[in-house]
């Protein structure tokens, strides 16, 4: 590709002028914040001393803490259930015919789709009538971590899905077929052939769904009882109220935390990368 | 398990066309199994919510503001030709638009830079919008509330270079500043997926024949990235016309969009059949966007 | 004697879409035997049926007289070498030949004894450890017959093997493939659209056509003696003239030309007769050795060939390609020469249809 003669020189100038004026503002809030973060005055607008006073107080804040450990339980456990449900939707979708698929495949796109606060409005709607049947029955079910995880594996499974069919796709049929063929039967081939083959995709699919949980505000904020807030939308109540240097150290920190998520996702695809060049040929 | 020897698998016999059926049925029975769980969880958790939402936003309220399903009326629907209404979703249209315009000027020629680099710069490059896309959404909304608030560093500088304050924060300038921020990196990756695709020597003969960059482009490039400038655009409104977060951070009092009315409905003014008949409505033009875009994508493929 | 495969009135309906067509074919123990066709023949869902990748809709389908019915890939005697070579890519070459005898539940020792062996056979043991993109096409189609061979099938399926090999390195390893399966005497299936490879390694040849098999001969009987109009074109070049029967041993060649040949067929018939450019020979007029068939023409076109010369020869019965050797005791003759072309009744195959 001599894509270099493509484009005059100032052109190519004004070219890349324009793309890093893009990135300088997509970065220069997140460094902003990140700066402003380490400010040890109480007034985020003057500025005085270098401090990790702020990153202290959030550590010492039992709100904050608990907001945290809500996340983590809601992340794991919607995580784990939605990665084991989609791939299986996605082997499902990939490699069986069956009757009805249209619709499951359909139902799968859906949620992806939906915007987060009809959503959001579903599952409010969806577990207030449900409990108001259930308590008719006796027992008395309220909103809590459980609603707040049912309701972001039902969005997460569709990413998942989506992800680890994309791979599965990719995948030589031949692959399923040599290993039937050297006397595999369908669960060996599965765990000893597609299962490997496609496991980056499965763990990509894996982190989307961690960065959703963790990302998301409007859905939980709906479902969450009394004392299952978790970190997103207690800082969201926060920040409405108005900008504290707290709110910036936990920002910073929620951050970083999705950075080295992206760390992890592109050591994953490096890793693809490397193992399907072959079946790709 | 011990196995006979001379015993004939029940399956070794001539296959007939009964027989036949019966292992693709054997084959659809497994499919449907693995696909089982998944389909009852989506069926529990978002299709009978997905119904309960379209039935409450026929339903009627009690006098106490409470939602009784009963005597079923369009009461709701017809509130959404209110004027009030009227205004907000033409802001929230408005807005969506303008996000969409915004992002697709600002990513193409970044789009186009990163398509044109060599692979190994090219990938930094990537990473490099990849870490915002990636990022906590709120996190990167509230970077801004900072930057524009009246004692945020934007307006310090304003004054330290004998300015005035700058005072956008709660404006719709402020939302549709946060909108772009933070769906941006929705229209660059997959512009640059298209463009990345494309046969760069078809430009080349496109030089060859127009003999000018500025045609060659219009003629050929453009055309040719369509799918992305598609795919990114819907990726950009979809998510812009029901945003909430956004406005709730950087908006203010007379900056309501379908969003945060949608939510202040259920949350505040506990009109949940109104709500209800207002998510419809969002959720079913964002399907036709979507129908329309895989109507066009599968044209222009 | 038991056949290695024997299939009998086998057909594979894909919705409406007949793939093949009620098959019934017998393939001996230790044969090389080939499916050739165009694609979209049936020639591999053929082979994928013996493999059990599909199951017919209906026949019989058995394995050293086994019936296969619905039995599994997995649980039937043979191996398959496909034309993507499907080696694993996540294992090494040593791991991808051994998968077959580890899920066979083969001891350790053993299957790391008769995986060298199978290394040493396609002289790859020095790769053991590579993984499969790190080797060349040619080595990766070794692997792909040595991890189906190391199983001990009693027939190998191979589909198209070396389609994906550029010509020189497909030439060797055709010659590899059938000395290899003179070694191991097991019986080779093997699926080709390409009609020199067939004649080359096969002991029998099946053509097949629209999901039929037309012609199921040697090598020497396909070409010299094709049975139907759609054989004789598909393999080799032939030259293809309509004609009629006038008796069972002279037929009338369109444009008039009576020629000898023999045929059961009835008077009247509408028939091609079909002869190869290498049994065409071109002398001068009035000089066509006595006994044979002969019709006059001339040279429209002269195509050096290196090894020979290819003619185009105008004549009342169309243009016939004429392949003549380059030896210096051979007349080379210049194009708008008006000569006689000569074949001897031997070569005149009488197809119908």
């Amino acid at each position: 590709m001599s894509q270099g003669t493509l484009t005059t020189a100032r052109a190519e100038g004004a070219l890349a002028s324009l793309s890093w004026l893009v990135f300088a503002f997509l970065y220069a809030p997140i460094v902003v914040l990140a700066v402003l973060s380490f400010n040890e005055n109480n007034n985020v607008g003057i500025w005085t001393n270098f401090s990790f006073k702020w990153y202290g107080e959030m550590f010492q804040n039992a709100a904050v803490m608990n907001a945290l450990k809500n996340s983590l339980i809601v992340a794991v456990v919607s995580t784990s259930v939605s990665t084991v449900l989609g791939t299986a939707t996605a082997v499902a979708l990939e490699r069986f015919r069956f009757r009805g698929q249209r619709v499951y495949d359909g139902l799968v796109y859906l949620p992806i789709i939906i915007p987060d606060v009809t959503m959001a409005v579903m599952m409010l709607l969806f577990f207030a009538q449900a409990f108001r049947m259930i308590s008719g029955l006796g027992p008395h079910l309220n909103f809590g971590l459980s609603t707040i995880s049912l309701s972001h594996i039902a969005f997460s499974i569709s990413f998942v899905a989506v992800v680890v069919r994309a791979k599965l796709g990719q995948l030589d049929p031949a692959l399923d077929e040599a290993a039937a063929d050297l006397y595999a039967g369908r669960w060996m081939a599965f765990r000893k052939v597609t299962l490997p083959l496609i496991a980056p995709a499965v763990a990509g699919g894996a982190l989307l769904a961690l960065t959703i949980s963790l990302d998301d505000v409007v859905v939980t904020s709906f479902v969450a009882g009394p004392g299952s807030t978790t970190l997103p939308v207690y800082v969201f109540g926060l920040v409405r109220r108005g900008v504290t240097p707290l709110i910036n150290a936990v920002s910073v920190v929620m951050l970083t935390a999705s950075m080295v998520l992206v760390a992890i996702s592109l050591v994953f695809q490096r890793d693809r990368g490397a193992k399907t060049s072959t079946a790709e040929e | 398990m011990p196995t006979d020897v001379d015993q004939v698998d029940p399956a070794q016999t001539v296959v007939t066309p009964e027989l036949e059926r019966d292992a693709e049925r054997a084959q659809a029975r497994r499919g449907l199994l693995i696909a089982a769980p998944s389909w009852l969880y989506l069926t529990l958790f978002f299709a009978i919510p997905l119904v309960i939402v379209f039935v409450y936003s026929f339903a009627s309220r009690s006098s106490t503001g409470l939602t009784v399903l009963e005597n079923w009326n369009l009461h709701s629907y017809r509130r959404l030709f209110d004027p009030l209404v009227a205004e907000i979703a033409f802001r929230s249209f408005v807005l969506a638009v303008a996000t969409t315009l915004i992002c697709l000027i600002a990513s193409y020629p970044l789009a186009y830079y990163m398509a044109t680099r060599p692979p190994r710069y090219r990938n930094i490059l990537i990473i490099l919008v990849m870490i915002p896309f990636w990022s906590n959404f709120l996190v990167r909304t509230y970077a801004w509330r900072v930057l524009l608030g009246s004692d945020g560093p934007i307006s310090q500088i304003s004054q330290a270079l004998g300015g005035e304050p700058i005072r956008i924060l709660f404006t719709n300038t402020a939302v549709l500043i946060g909108l772009v921020y933070g769906f941006l990196p929705f229209m660059v990756l997959p512009l640059f997926a298209a463009l990345d695709r494309m046969d760069w020597s078809l430009i080349e003969a496109g030089r060859d024949l127009y003999a000018n960059g500025r045609r060659a482009f219009l003629k050929i490039t453009l055309p040719l990235s369509m799918p992305g400038v598609i795919a990114g655009s819907i990726l950009v409104f979809i998510p812009t016309l029901g945003a909430y977060v956004t406005p709730a951070i950087l908006g203010g009092a007379r900056t309501t969009l379908l969003g945060d009315y949608i939510v202040s409905q259920f949350l505040s003014a506990r009109n949940q059949p109104f709500g209800s008949a207002l998510s419809v409505a969002v959720m079913s033009i964002m399907l036709l966007a979507t129908v329309i875009y895989f109507r066009r994508g599968a044209r222009t493929l | 004697m038991i056949s290695a495969v024997e299939l009998s009135g086998v057909s594979k309906h894909f919705d409406d879409l007949v793939a093949v067509d009620d098959l019934t074919l017998d393939i001996g123990d230790g044969e090389f035997f080939s499916l050739l066709g165009p694609s979209g023949c049936g020639k591999t869902t053929t082979l994928r049926m013996i493999a059990g990748f599909e199951f017919p809709t209906m026949g019989s389908l058995r394995i050293h007289g086994e019936e296969m019915g619905l039995l599994p890939p997995n649980k039937r005697p043979v191996n398959t070498v496909f034309q993507s070579y499907a080696l694993f890519p996540h294992m090494t070459i040593e791991q991808n030949v051994g998968f077959g005898l580890l899920m066979q539940k083969v001891g350790g020792s053993e299957i790391s004894e008769r995986v060298a062996r199978a290394l040493d056979m396609v002289q790859l043991s020095h790769r053991a450890e590579a993984r499969p993109d790190q080797l060349s096409g040619g080595q990766r189609q070794r692997i792909a017959l040595a991890r189906a061979l190391v199983n001990e099938p009693e027939v190998l399926l191979l589909d198209e093997p070396l389609g994906a090999l550029d010509l020189k390195l497909r030439q060797s390893m055709q010659i590899e493939l059938k000395d290899l399966q003179h070694r191991v005497g097991i019986t080779f299936i093997y699926v080709t659209h390409d009609q020199q490879e067939a004649l080359t390694m096969s002991d029998r040849i099946g053509v097949m056509k629209d999901g039929k098999l037309l012609q199921v001969d040697d090598p020497q009987a396909l070409y010299e003696h094709p049975k139907s109009r759609f054989v004789a074109d598909f393999i080799g070049e032939i030259n293809l003239v309509r004609a009629k029967v006038v008796d069972g041993a002279t037929i009338e060649l369109v444009g008039g030309t009576m020629v000898r040949a023999t045929t059961g067929l009835s008077s009247g018939l509408d028939v091609n007769i079909a002869i190869r450019p290498e049994r065409l020979s071109l002398n001068e007029l009035g000089e066509a050795p006595d006994g044979r068939n002969s019709i006059e023409g001339t040279v429209v076109r002269r195509v050096y060939h290196g090894d020979f010369f290819f003619y185009e020869f105008d004549t009342p019965a169309g243009v016939l390609e004429i392949k003549e050797e380059n030896r210096p005791s051979l007349p080379r003759y210049d194009e708008g020469s008006r000569l006689v072309a000569s074949w001897s009744p031997d070569a005149t195959t009488v197809v119908q249809d």
